[in-house]
């Protein structure tokens, strides 16, 4: 069974976002997904200082048997991706909230976060997507 | 192989089971507005020794010539090895490799390929192939557009000097792609203009020709860095023989070139009337995942024997569908064969043998010519094996006179490009095939044509 931790805002495409302290939100995919892709070989990330809407592609995770497209859940501007993906794509599977995290946005309006799924209806995605 | 139709009865009986009245039947969804009706230019069909007389007929009109045509094919030797070993059944008829188990000899075919062909570009990676030359440059192009995550602005600049035929194709590819070509125009040099490349343009690729489409050697390296100066990426297309002896790519300029294509017809596929042939694709790494086509990748087994197999799929059609890095992953894979098996015969040595004759028999082919009234050497730049001549009159004159004395003399130039007294030009291409008696009779021919016989 899967981690869905309830303080995280989810996209039924899998991404989760976490609103920081500093108010930054960090991006990643869910441990639902990279459990359902497999072995993570590549990630393409988005540039730093690219500009996101909620919804663009913003990168690509590739596994042995997939290659899926990332979006991001918010509109925003990319302020750090997470190099360490470059030669350890493997931590998407160990540790896919934590240090398996793909981008950083300064997003426009961290409202926005209130129109995607909390942790109880992205697991109903998950649930549905079982049967 | 049997070729084995449908009797009548056995179209009835299908179409009873399915409960349609006739073939037509069947294609009844599609408006009667759309179909062609029936296929006027197809001829009636011929009898099997009426085909093969045909067939005879057209392979002699076209033998016994002394071939001196270039511009992207040409007609170096072909060791019998080659193709009675490509055609032997297990390659002959081998299907494309999805089946790893089952496919170790072509799968180690294609490996032993990329190998040659990433040795001779000084690129780290190839792909398995493309249809030709020219598909190669279109699919290089869309490559770079997806590569290129600095400048995505979809112009493409092409220099003048590119083969015609090869930008023609690449921009049916992807004029509707998002990409724009535009051209530096063709100066009177023959080559690309140092001093004439635009600082106002923001290309996401620069492609150059070596060497280019009038045998003329550009300044790659200059070039080159030009293009990255502007953040674009630069597609090289290159002749692969000449590669024996010139610059591979990869060391152009200070940082090399970061796509190189080119046609394979040079390594053991015959002239043919213009094909098939194969293309050939070679990338940096760092682009390998925006590499169309299929790449060939060496592993072990699980008890730690060599094996090869089909990688980094995840980028082809049957996975990303819509987002595939082309929809052409077939590759030409019995050219690619013969072309292997032609790489592997000669080695580093033969080919080197192979690009120098070629050379010095051009240059002192052109030296002789050009000593003839009326015949001027076209451009000042290094050739390799293919150089331009200016005649006083025009190049298609002068071939049809030489070709009734046995000479395919090359190429009027006037029928590819549209620059000033262009049909006054010939391009003239020598491999190692040609003998000291086919060059003699090619100076006395054109002697004779130009001044009269005396």
């Amino acid at each position: 069974m899967s981690e869905t931790p309830s303080e995280l805002k989810y996209l039924a495409t899998h991404e989760w976002a976490r609103l920081e302290e500093d108010g930054m939100i960090t991006v990643g995919i869910t441990d639902h997904a990279q459990e359902a892709l497999g072995d993570v070989v590549y990630v393409e990330l988005p540039e730093e200082g690219q500009n996101l809407s909620s919804g663009d592609e913003a990168g690509v995770v590739e596994s042995v048997k997939a290659a899926t497209d990332i979006y991001s859940p918010v509109s925003g501007t990319v302020i750090a991706i997470n190099f360490a993906l470059d030669d350890e794509p493997e931590k998407v599977n160990q540790d896919p909230f934590g240090g398996g995290w793909f981008f950083k946005l300064e997003p426009i309006d961290v409202g926005e976060l209130e129109d995607i799924l909390d942790a109880d209806e992205y697991q109903e995605v998950c649930d549905e997507e079982e049967y | 192989m049997p070729f084995v139709p449908h009797t009548v009865s056995d179209v009835e009986a299908m179409l009873a089971e399915i409960g349609v009245g006739d073939i037509d039947e069947l294609f009844d969804e599609i408006p009667a507005h759309l179909a062609t009706g029936s296929l006027t230019q197809v001829p009636e069909g011929k009898s099997e020794l009426a085909i093969l007389q045909m067939m005879k007929a057209r392979a002699e009109a076209d033998s016994g010539y002394a071939c001196f045509l270039g511009g992207g094919s040409y007609d170096h030797y072909i060791p019998a090895a080659v193709w009675d070993l490509t055609a032997r059944g297990e390659f002959m008829t081998a299907y494309t490799p999805y089946q790893a188990e089952a496919s170790q000899g072509t799968l180690q075919l294609i490996y032993e390929y990329q190998s040659m062909m990433t040795a001779l570009t000084g690129m780290d990676v190839s792909n398995a192939s493309v249809y030709d030359g020219a598909s190669g440059l279109g699919e290089a192009m869309l490559m770079a557009l997806r590569a290129n995550k600095k400048n995505k602005s979809g112009e493409v600049v092409v220099a003048g000097t590119v083969h015609p035929h090869y930008t023609e194709a690449a921009h049916n590819i992807v004029k509707h792609q998002g990409i724009t070509l535009s051209e530096l125009a063709l100066a009177d040099t023959g080559v690309v203009e140092l001093a004439a490349l635009p600082s106002e343009v923001r290309p996401t690729a620069v492609v150059i020709q070596q060497p280019n489409f009038l045998g003329c050697l550009e300044q790659v390296d200059a070039i080159t860095d030009w293009a990255h100066s502007l953040n674009a990426l630069v597609i090289a297309v290159v002749n692969p023989m000449t590669l024996a002896v010139l610059k591979p790519p990869g060391d152009w300029g200070r940082q090399g070139a970061d796509i190189v294509c080119g046609d394979g017809q040079v390594f053991g596929v015959p002239m043919a009337s213009g094909g098939p042939s194969f293309g050939f694709m070679c990338c940096r790494e760092k682009y390998v995942r925006q590499m169309p086509g299929r790449i060939i990748g060496k592993t072990v087994d699980l008890e730690g024997r060599d094996g090869y197999t089909l990688t980094l799929q995840a980028r082809e059609q049957h996975i990303r569908r819509g987002k595939a890095t082309s929809n052409i992953c077939t590759n030409q894979g019995l050219l690619v064969t013969a072309g292997t098996i032609y790489l592997a015969l000669m080695g580093p040595q033969g080919l080197r043998e192979v690009a120098t004759q070629s050379h010095h028999a051009a240059v002192t082919l052109r030296q002789r010519l050009t000593a003839i009234p009326g015949v001027s050497q076209a451009y000042m730049a290094p050739v390799v094996n293919e150089f331009a001549l200016r005649l006083d009159r025009p190049a298609s004159e002068v071939c049809e006179a030489m070709r009734d004395r046995g000479i395919l003399a090359g190429l009027a130039l006037g029928d590819f490009l549209d620059i000033g007294q262009g049909d006054n030009l010939l391009l003239v291409a020598v491999t190692e095939r040609r003998t000291t008696r086919e060059l003699d009779a090619y100076v006395s021919a054109l002697n004779e044509v130009m001044v009269g016989s005396q």
